[in-house]
Order: structure tokens, then sequence, then C-alpha cells
């Protein structure tokens, strides 16, 4: 297993290049995610305001 | 045809009354060279080898300087509504702005490239190619510039902005330019190289105007 | 032609689009495990880079989707002019940030890979370069849609912006090249090592259509929530004019 992550004297280069790829991805799928749900209550609120105001 | 160079020649006598953009451009091409030598120290063999590249690196940026004026002062005033207006189109208008752009900028620049080549201590051999790279070369990035001054035209603060979606359209022009330089200083052949800023000259000359007209209408509607 | 107007319809696409994304997602993640799997345990090592090949299997899938991202963005961007497609500019936008992210794994995997091949962190190797590039043209495009204050407006400079540079991206490559072969440093060991073989190959296309299938995903996700933002700036205007 320590032989698997030693990768052959590598392991300061594998890790981290597959890390980063790794962080990147994960970054952008919580911006996009985040982003996302901020605009979907943004809407749901402007949207049920506007109902209220149409109600009385 | 009559209409175009009017339109040049207006612009050339605006960038002349407006305080002399041209002046401004030549004195920032000369500082920014001085900086070399000051920076990497003075041994001649040190700036002989990096002459071709200073020496294109800040003509670029001069040529940059004023790109945002290109279109503003006539975006702000209202005469670019005019000009659309006109019976000239609008890629033609463009176009003469280019030309004037790079009379006003790109002409100076060459004039005086040859001086700081000296300065740099540029290899004789490498004169006459520093002159015919920057003739080819200068107006290709007045056209290409006009694209970024086109899109950035309503843009608070849109000079830096310009710089960043230009200046990566600018590398083919820099690498080539420098290229044909060193070429032509190592003995070997300049013409690859200046067939290629040929080619990429006429390839803009047809295709910016097109771009930075498109760029343009979208701001003025 | 058909299939696209279909797409044209914001109301439509988020439909549509929604019914792909749990797809898209899992194949996506089951592809990207089965790649990892393949490229650690059943790939053999390199008998020249040693272990440090395996950084290929994140290196060559991210650069090609940062290629293939610049392309997509630039064909939504045709269709957004030419077609007035109201949703192709906002796919457009949802692309940008991805494609940046992928080029900036592109180089930083790229010199983690050529710290012990090349025995420095930075070369400058015709294609690392041109991704360098390839990353300002991305920071630009997104620099460009932040400027302006109506997103219609900002759609199309930017389309504009990414069809030129569309046009731009193989004059640059070329153009590289030729510098790159100019300025030849010296004992560059070339990253191709040699030809790819089956049991690297696999993994390689495997990790590639995964993060395809990934790209996919965030783009369905990115791509609505522009559709809800814009709904959201209708509305906000529609209560001010009240």
């Amino acid at each position: 297993m320590s032989e698997f992550f030693h990768m052959g004297g590598y392991a300061a280069f594998v890790w981290p290049s597959f890390g980063i790829t790794a962080a990147v991805m994960i970054a952008i799928v919580i911006d996009s995610w985040r982003g996302f749900v901020r605009e979907r209550d943004t809407l749901e609120k402007l949207q049920s305001q506007r109902a209220k105001r149409k109600a009385p | 045809m009559n209409r175009f160079f009017s339109l040049v020649r207006r612009d050339v006598s605006l960038a002349f009354r407006q305080g002399s953009a041209s002046t401004m451009v030549v004195m920032f091409f000369v500082l920014t060279v001085t900086l070399f030598p000051l920076g990497v120290g003075p041994e001649a063999n040190i700036l002989q080898r990096i002459s071709s590249g200073v020496l294109w690196v800040a003509a670029m940026l001069a040529s940059m300087l004023s790109l945002d004026r290109l279109f503003q002062a006539d975006f702000e005033d209202g005469s670019l509504d005019l000009l659309t207006l006109g019976s000239l189109p609008l890629e033609v208008t463009v176009l003469a702005k280019c030309l004037a752009h790079w009379l006003t900028t790109g002409l100076p620049l060459i004039i005086i490239a040859p001086v700081l080549g000296v300065l740099l201590h540029l290899e004789p051999s490498g004169f006459v190619t520093l002159m015919i790279t920057m003739l080819l070369g200068t107006p290709t990035l007045s056209l290409i510039g006009a694209i970024g001054a086109a899109l950035t035209v309503g843009v608070r603060r849109g000079g830096v902005l310009l710089s960043l979606l230009v200046i990566p359209l600018y590398i083919p022009v820099l690498i080539f330019g420098v290229g044909a330089i060193d070429a032509a200083i190592g003995g070997l052949t300049e013409r690859p190289h200046l067939l290629v800023l040929g080619a990429m000259l006429l390839g803009s000359v047809a295709l910016c105007p097109w771009a930075a007209a498109a760029a343009l209408k979208l701001n003025l509607e | 032609m058909q299939t696209l107007h279909k797409f044209a319809n914001p109301a439509r696409f988020v439909r549509m689009s929604s019914a792909l994304l749990p797809w898209m997602a899992g194949l996506s993640a089951v592809l990207i495990v089965v790649g990892l799997y393949l490229g650690f345990f059943v790939a053999p090592a390199d008998y020249q880079q040693g272990e440090s090949m395996r950084i290929m299997f994140v290196h060559v899938p991210s650069a090609w989707m940062s290629m293939f991202i610049y392309s997509g963005m630039a064909i939504a961007s045709a269709t957004g002019l030419i077609w007035k497609h109201p949703v192709a500019d906002l796919m457009a936008k949802a692309s940008a940030p991805v494609g940046a992210g992928f080029t900036f794994a592109t180089l930083a995997s790229g010199s983690l890979w050529g710290q012990p091949m090349w025995g420095t962190w930075w070369v400058w190797d015709a294609r690392l370069t041109s991704y360098l590039i390839l990353f300002f043209l991305y920071i630009g495009y997104m620099a460009l849609w932040e400027a302006f204050d109506d997103p219609q407006r900002a759609g199309k400079a930017a389309a504009i912006l990414a069809l030129v540079g569309a046009v731009n991206v193989p004059i640059i490559k070329f153009s590289v090249d030729w510098w790159n072969t100019l300025h030849q440093p010296a004992s560059v060991m070339k990253m191709d090592g040699p030809a790819i073989h089956a049991s690297m190959l696999v993994p390689l296309l495997t990790m590639a259509l995964g993060f395809t299938a990934f790209y996919i995903a965030v783009v369905i996700v990115r791509t609505q929530r522009e559709i809800m933002a814009r709904k959201v700036r209708t509305l906000r205007m529609a209560q001010v004019n009240q």
C-alpha cells in the first residue's frame, strides 16, 4: 500500500496533479450548485411576492 | 473613396489637435525601451541579444496605449452615430479609423525604432528587416486592436480590459516580427517570416473591420 | 435545425436538460472512477518515465477539455449571433469558467509533470505556452461578460470575442510551434515518449469521456442558473416599473 502511495519516488508530483485537478473540478461543482440554489431561491421569492400582490 | 480619405484626414488632424497623441506614443516607446538597459544591465552582448524582442514588445505596448481612444471620443460626442448613418458602410469607416490610428501611432514608431535599435546595439544586419517587419506588423496591430476597442467602447474603465483582450491576439505578430529580425541577424532567410506577417496583415484587413463593425453596432444600439 | 429550435425555448431546454442531468452526472462519476482504477492499477508504469507517467491520465484529458470547451463556446456563440438563439449565449457563458478551470488544471499538472521530466517547473514548451495563452483568452472572455450591465449586450460582445478568438487559436498555435522550433531549448525530453500502448489508451479515453460527461452536467446546471438569473432580472425590472 505504501508502495502505491510512494509512486516510485514521484509521489510529490503525481498526487498534487491529481489533487489540483480534483480540486478544480470540485470547486466548479460547488460554485455551479451554489449559484443554482441562490438563483432558484431568489426566483421563488420574487414569484411568491408577485403572487401575493396579485391575490388581494 | 473620397469620403474614406476625408474621414482619415479628419481623424489624423483630430489626433494632432488633441495634444499630439503621436508624441505621447513615441515617448512611451522610448521610455519603455530605456527601462531595459537599466533593468538588465548595460552589457552590449545581452542587449544585442534581446534588442529585437524588446523593440517589438515595446512597440506593441505603445500602439496599444492609444487604442482606447480609437472610437471612444466619437462614441461619447455622438459622431459615431452619425458615421453609422452616413453613406459609408461601418466596416469601411472602421478601416479608415484604423488607417488613421496607424498613421498617428504605427508610423511614428517605425521612424523612431532604428534609433532605439542603435541604443540597444541591434546588429547592423537587422535594421532593414526591423523596418520591414514593423511596416507589415503595426497595421495588423491597429486592425486587431480595433476589435478590442470596439468591444469595450461603452465600458467603464475599458482600457485595462482592452489590453487583456488584445494582448493574446497580438502574440502571433510579435513572434513573427521578432523571428524575422533574428533570422536576418543569424544569416538565415527572413522571407518566410515576412510572408506570414504579410498574410496576417491581409487577413486582418479582410476580417477585423467586419468584427469591429459588428461590435460597434451592438454598442450603439 | 428542428432540434436546435426545440432547445431555443428556455423552458423546454430546462425540461430536457433536467432529464439529462442525473444521467450525465452518474456517467461522469462512474467513468472517472473506472478511469482512475485502470490508470493506477491496470496501466503499467512507463519504462522511461516510471510512475510519473500516470500524471498523463489527468493532464491529457484536461488539455483535451480545454480545447473542446473553447470550440464549444465558439459554436454556441456563432449560434447565438446568427440565429439569435437565447440559450446559446448562456451556454457559452456557462462553459467559460469550466474551460478556464480545465486549462488551469492542464497547466498545473503539466508543470508538475515537467519538474521530474525536465528538471524545472516551467519550460516554454510549445504546448504549455499555447495553453497559457488559451487560459488568457478564457480570462478575457469572462472579463468581457462582467464588464457590461446589460446581459443581452454582454452576450453579443462576448460572442464576437469568442469567434475572433476561435479564428486566432489555430494561428496562435501555429506561431507558437514555429517560435518553439526556433528556440528549442537543449536537452528537452519530449512528453510524448513512446507510442501509446492500449493499456494506457483505454484509461486515457475513459477519463476523457468522464470529463466530457462532467462538463455536460456542469454546463446544464450553470445554464439553468443563467436562465433563472435572467428571469430574476426581468421580474425585478417589472417590480421597479410598477
